[in-house]
């Protein structure tokens, strides 16, 4: 896929933005759960959709260099993840759709190469 | 450089709140000191999956790293209950961790299988009811 601004997904897309900025470009997406698959998944400057809402999560965008989290299905950050976000300053997003429903809408807008 | 540069750190077992804290704290270093980032993206991984094993298994246990001039080794130590059967907790998928832990996002059976895969050599030092050393190393260019 070609790179894309955060803000242009934010827009098209209705995201909530939960935290830090969303000028950045992000390249590619990926989606779940497990710590350790994302760890080894999620590359720099991807955007990572999960449920997943601890602070775990803070750490593995962080050392990732994920572009954003995209918390699907209107999931809220932890108050101690919150807090690691904005000190990291990870970005993180929300939406009301499903991990499924939001792979399809970036799929459609042209985030799928 | 001309010395090697060594950090420590003791992790705190079952404390998931700065679980991973080590890690963050080391790739922040290795980026000062100018490592290049598939590097310290190797070096992150493993890290963080040892650190991770540490505070579900072993209580907690002690890390260091240390950056010398064609590599860095990072070196995890615990006293935990050791590990049963190496083979089978390096098969991916094959997780001992709790169902708490599991809610959490732990648990996918990969932290050995990741820190294999992301390091160039990894040595297991483990004996049951003593604990664990971990000898990783990343070569650098």
């Amino acid at each position: 896929m070609h790179k894309m601004k955060l803000s242009e997904i934010v827009d098209s897309l209705s995201l909530s933005v939960v935290t830090g900025g969303i000028d950045r470009d992000f390249e590619g997406v990926y989606a779940g759960d497990f710590l350790s698959r994302a760890m080894s998944r999620v590359e720099a400057d991807d955007l990572w959709i999960t449920i997943m809402n601890n602070v775990n999560v803070i750490a593995v965008a962080s050392l990732t260099d994920a572009a954003a989290i995209l918390l699907a299905e209107n999931v809220s950050l932890m108050p101690d993840a919150l807090a690691a976000a904005r000190e990291k300053d990870v970005t993180v997003l929300s939406s009301g759709l499903s991990v499924y429903e939001l792979c399809v809408a970036l799929g459609r807008y042209g985030t799928v190469s | 450089m001309a010395e090697n540069i060594v950090f420590h750190f003791d992790v705190d077992g079952e404390d998931f709140s700065s679980a991973g804290g080590a890690s963050v704290t080391v790739k922040k270093k290795l980026r000062q000191l100018g490592i290049a980032p598939e590097y310290i993206r190797r070096v992150s991984i493993a890290m963080y999956e040892g650190e991770i094993n540490m505070v579900i298994h072993a209580n907690g246990g002690s890390a260091d790293v240390i950056v010398s001039d064609d590599e860095i080794k990072i070196v995890l130590t615990d006293t935990g209950p050791g590990i049963p059967d190496v083979s089978l907790a390096m098969q991916e998928g094959y997780s001992t961790a709790r169902d708490s832990i599991r809610s959490l996002g732990f648990g996918a059976g990969m932290g050995l299988p990741n820190m294999k895969k992301y390091t160039d050599t990894m040595e297991i030092d483990t004996e049951l009811g003593r604990g664990t050393t971990i000898t990783m190393t990343v070569k650098i260019a």
